[in-house]
């Protein structure tokens, strides 16, 4: 009898793996591109809002001219689950899928472990909000859109130590996240060469306890305590710090820029300030038509973080899709390596601002300025503070 | 390193939440002999039902709920996977135990979409005090004082009924109880549902603390509270309390130095290394010998 | 009567020639991006990690769950050594240094090592380290030697990404650059090689005493084997081929980094060795490779939207394969090999058994 069931269910695997291989066919001229973000795990819900960027995106322009045909574009989407080790085969799967050219990933990490396997396969990668330098140094097929960490760093730094005049930070980061750690990295630099003063600290992966961490830094004396962590740590940190009565400015990166930091600093009395890419109401035909189209479905909703806040990452990812779309029109082909030749090329003006490759040997985009906002603890929602550059 | 009344404070906390599902694992091992690896699963399945209950329901209706549904739970896995395997080698159970611990976790990351949760503010509990002269949230201060009111009660259970005494012959000696007439499966099932009550009290604390759920929150708190059991002598409830708040107060003694801080958790391991090699029965364990 | 036996030892010998031809083909066919082509990699290294922790826990009897620390420790020695100079700055960006010379350098090592070399330094480092823990931790008995291995794994995890040793080790962040193989023959030739020893070792008065002691550790004393010695054995060379494996598994991966090696990983590769068979070679490299190919490839179709309308999304993928899992080890408990061995001289007898099953059933009707 056992072995029986072992046999049907041997068969049902075999069957499985032909599902799984099976492709529909169509006559239609369909271009893919991939969409490589963590579905799952810490940066989960940044890798969804950003994926709704794009989705939304591609609602909007579903097709593409090349060399006068129309082609239909399908996005196609592997979840790296946030996690290295699970990278390479996600990136595989893409590629497998036939993606031409790949959009992502929120999280530098897994963009810097998926890095050779789309550089085997020839296939252009364009980094949507991977901020550490890793990811396109000393090589020519991974782009990205986003500014630097180290630019984002000394921004903040300048910004905490001229702006609000502090001397001491603190900083915390999550270990082995090379996200968190680069840009704690290059804001302690930037920090320590004005003189003020920095202390470093680094939490094990799944803690949910800061306090111990918090009261570290009320007792170092931190005016700011510099926090770049993936948005459910945020989550804890905001939570803890409001309810420790830290008095010290907690900041942060980009992805502090999340409706979830709004929901846990909701009346609390806590100050918090943020760089991002894009600030609400840069763009309001954009503003209106992702609102109206996140509303539109309660699954995108939910993957929104359950309101219709719009996250700078989700319009980085818009203007990624348009990106790989200029760069497929200027290549006038389907074919990945021709892609990749065409992104030098591109300059588009999205709605996060001017977009081209050309400026930067490691094909990075050319940013000056990030926008820091604040965030409102009354109305749960983002102040704008300023445009800040380097000086 | 510089020690305040906050580290303390943070340290004693976290012990009372550690207890709390230490005493399962310690019952659990005291009568079966198995590492429940999927307590601590259970753990953050609690939490995750506050989560979805809170939508649909006021906050006093959803705790007896979520209680009930934690013990269904815990019952459930006990009779699922571990009571087929009664006679089977020890190993078989403990990888059974994996296997529902890894089952829990990824049916959790599907129903959540992998999105952390974010917990509901229980009134009162969660507000903010201040003693000596810290301010910390009212739970921390509740923590310890309803483990320890939650042990005494155990203990006299324990000590004092007749499945308390059933519960304490299957320990001793799991084949002669059989032969005396207890029934194995009626005490077994017990011990689960004290000890999925208990984690489900100490998961509310925990949430209440730290306002997140993930699939993977159960994990940690689980293999450290794991270790608070083995460091207090397995199957003994006081010494589960005890290594609890050990581990608890060590931790956040250490996440008081910024340079040895990442070691917070590892420290957890040390100490539960240094005391197998020791003393192998922990602080209140009883010596074993092995017969042929 | 003897003559008349078909000798089957040949055809398995054959079908070992067979599956390295197919891997060969695979090579020369299969472009390098192709799941399949990451799947094969990926089960090659696993097929020795897993055959490594089954020489422990299904040869020996000793439960130990610190696979994920060796491997780590291996993955870190092959990496450290063989960064190329010229891409250490890169690498070791947080952690530069200047050398005798005055220059910037980027951490400590500054010595490239042939890969061949690098991957035995890898198991020796691990065998090393292993012959240390091993010293306390196999004193203990089966469920505390489990947590005692777990916890040392989670120490040097722990370790690996203190800034202390950034110099060395690059903090916490990834280690990358470092040479690999991108075909999938030398994974399975250095899988297959490290295989083969631990089974000549299985099969050697070494490994009868490891059974005896699995079987009755006191009866085996008794004997007059020397647990302590065995034990230490069978743990240093289990933790050396962690270690190769590990060295392996940076390969796979290209980039490397502590955070993958917990305990979640050696729960998987407990997991290959249980569906394979506890002490059964065969069946952990066979389960390996079908462990791999379901959770990375086979399955994949489960995570996607409106196959099942409602009920496939993200992540369904893993409950249907860990519900699997479950049923594998509530109901087949003795995995695919239970502990024998992979023979074609088994395969055909049973399955002649159960052609003759059949036929009597039809006999009844």
């Amino acid at each position: 009898m056992k072995k029986i069931v072992a046999l049907v269910l041997a068969a049902l695997m075999l069957t499985a793996c032909f599902v799984g291989c099976g492709e529909t066919k169509t006559d239609e001229k369909v271009i893919k591109i991939g969409v490589y973000e963590p579905a799952s795990g810490s940066n989960g819900a940044g890798g969804k809002q950003e994926t709704l960027g794009i989705k939304y995106a591609h609602s909007v322009c579903p097709t593409v001219d090349i060399n006068g045909e129309t082609y239909k574009v399908e996005l196609v989407y592997a979840d790296n689950q946030s996690s290295n080790d699970k990278a390479p085969t996600a990136a595989a799967d893409l590629i497998s899928a036939g993606a031409k050219v790949v959009l992502g990933s929120y999280g530098s990490g897994v963009s810097i472990a998926a890095s050779d396997t789309f550089k085997n396969a020839g296939v252009p990668a364009i980094g949507v909000t991977c901020t550490n330098p890793q990811v396109t140094e000393g090589n020519d097929h991974y782009f990205r859109i986003c500014f630097l960490d180290p630019f984002q760093g000394t921004v903040l730094a300048n910004y905490a130590y001229n702006e609000l005049g502090y001397r001491n930070a603190y900083t915390l980061a999550e270990n082995g996240n090379d996200y968190d750690e680069g840009l704690a990295h290059y804001f302690t630099e930037a920090f320590e060469a004005l003189g003020g003063k920095v202390e470093n600290a680094n939490f094990p992966e799944n803690t949910s306890d800061f306090n111990s961490y918090i009261t570290n830094a009320i007792n170092a004396g931190a005016e700011v305590i510099f926090a770049p962590t993936s948005t459910n740590y945020a989550q804890l940190i905001v939570e803890q710090a409001a309810a420790k009565g830290a008095k010290a400015t907690l900041m942060a990166g980009d992805t502090w820029d999340s409706n979830q930091v709004l929901a846990a600093a909701a009346g609390k009395n806590v100050d918090i300030q943020v760089t991002t890419f894009y600030q609400e109401g840069g763009n309001a035909e954009f503003d209106e038509g992702f609102k109206a189209w996140l509303e539109a479905d309660a699954q995108n909703l939910t993957d929104n973080g359950g309101d219709a806040k719009i996250a700078a990452v989700s319009a980085m990812g818009y203007d990624a899709y348009f990106t790989a779309l200029e760069a497929i029109k200027l290549a006038g082909s389907t074919k990945s390596e021709d892609i990749k030749a065409a992104i030098w090329n591109v300059d588009y003006t999205g709605v996060t601002g001017q977009i081209n490759f050309a400026g930067d040997a490691n094909g990075d985009a050319v940013r000056t300025t990030a926008y820091i906002k604040k965030a409102n603890t009354d109305t749960a929602l983002w102040d704008f503070v300023k445009e800040q550059g380097v000086n | 390193m510089n020690l305040t009344i906050d580290h303390i404070l943070a340290g004693i906390s976290a012990g009372g939440q550690y207890a709390l599902i230490a005493i399962g694992y310690t019952m659990v091992y005291g009568i079966l002999r198995l590492i429940n690896f999927a307590h601590g699963d259970v753990f953050m399945a609690s939490g995750l039902i506050v989560v979805y209950l809170t939508t649909a329901m006021p906050l006093q209706y959803a705790i007896p709920v979520v209680i009930i549904a934690t013990v269904l739970l815990g019952f459930m896995i006990e009779r699922a996977a571990y009571k087929p395997l009664r006679s089977a080698p020890r190993m078989s159970v403990m990888i059974s135990a994996i296997g529902v611990s890894y089952l829990i976790q990824n049916l959790a990351l599907y129903i959540t979409g992998g999105l952390p949760q974010t917990y509901p503010a229980i009134p009162w509990i969660s507000d903010s005090v201040q003693i000596f002269g810290a301010i910390t949230k009212r739970v921390t201060i509740i923590t310890p004082i309803l483990t320890l009111i939650l042990v005494v009660l155990l203990v006299v259970l324990i000590r004092y009924t007749k499945i308390g005494m059933a519960m304490r012959a299957v320990s001793k000696d799991f084949e002669t109880s059989q032969l005396m007439g207890i029934k194995i499966n009626k005490v077994i099932s017990t011990t689960f549902i004290i000890g999925s009550f208990l984690a489900c009290i100490g998961s509310l604390l925990y949430f209440s603390s730290y306002q997140s759920v993930t699939p993977t929150s159960g994990a940690m708190p689980g293999l450290k509270a794991f270790v608070a059991a083995v460091f207090g002598g397995i199957g003994s409830i006081p010494g589960a309390v005890v290594g609890a708040f050990v581990i608890g107060i060590c931790e956040n003694i250490i996440k008081s130095s910024t340079e040895f801080s990442i070691f917070s958790d590892a420290f957890t391991f040390a100490l539960l290394i240094i005391v197998l090699c020791v003393k192998p029965t922990g602080l209140f364990g009883e010596k074993t010998t092995d017969k042929v | 009567m003897k003559t008349k036996k078909f000798n089957y030892r040949i055809v398995d010998i054959a079908l070992l020639v067979v599956l390295f031809a197919l891997v060969f083909l695979a090579d020369q066919f299969l472009p390098t991006y192709d799941i399949k082509f990451k799947v094969l990699q990926k089960g090659a290294v696993f097929a020795l990690v897993a055959v490594s922790m089954n020489l422990l826990n299904g040869f020996t009897g000793l439960f130990s769950l610190g696979q994920a620390g060796f491997m780590l420790l291996g993955a870190y020695t092959y990496a450290i050594f063989t960064i190329p100079n010229e891409a250490r700055l890169s690498v070791y960006k947080y952690y530069t240094m200047t050398n005798a010379a005055g220059e910037e350098v980027g951490g400590l090592v500054q010595a490239v090592l042939p890969m061949g070399i690098a991957i035995i330094l890898a198991g020796a480092v691990a065998a090393v380290f292993a012959y240390f823990i091993g010293l306390p931790v196999l004193r203990l008995k089966s469920d505390y030697l489990a947590i005692a291995s777990l916890g040392f794994a989670e120490i040097l995890r722990a370790i690996c990404q203190w800034k202390g040793l950034g110099i060395l080790t690059n903090g916490s962040n990834q280690l990358r650059m470092y040479p690999y193989f991108n075909s999938i023959m030398p994974y399975f030739l250095i899988a297959g090689l490290c295989i083969a020893i631990i089974a000549l070792l299985i099969n050697s008065t070494y490994g009868r005493a490891f059974k005896a002691i699995r079987d009755d550790e006191i009866a085996a004393e008794a004997m007059g084997i020397n647990l302590a010695k065995h034990k230490m054995i069978s743990f240093v060379t289990s933790s050396f081929f962690a270690g190769v494996g590990g060295a392996l598994f940076a390969m796979y991966q290209n980039t490397i980094q502590a955070k993958p090696f917990t305990t979640t990983l050696t729960y998987e590769i407990l997991l290959i060795v249980v569906i394979g068979g506890i002490g059964s070679i065969s069946g952990s490299v066979i389960a390996s490779f079908l462990y791999i190919a379901c959770s990375e490839w086979w399955l994949r179709f489960l995570d996607t939207e409106g196959v099942i309308p409602g009920i496939t999304r993200n992540g369904f993928r893993l409950v249907v394969f860990s519900a699997a899992i479950m049923i594998i080890v509530l109901f087949f408990r003795r995995g695919i090999m239970g502990d024998k061995e992979f023979s074609t001289e088994r395969l055909v007898k049973g399955a002649k058994s159960l052609g003759s099953r059949f036929s009597k059933k039809k006999e009844v009707n």
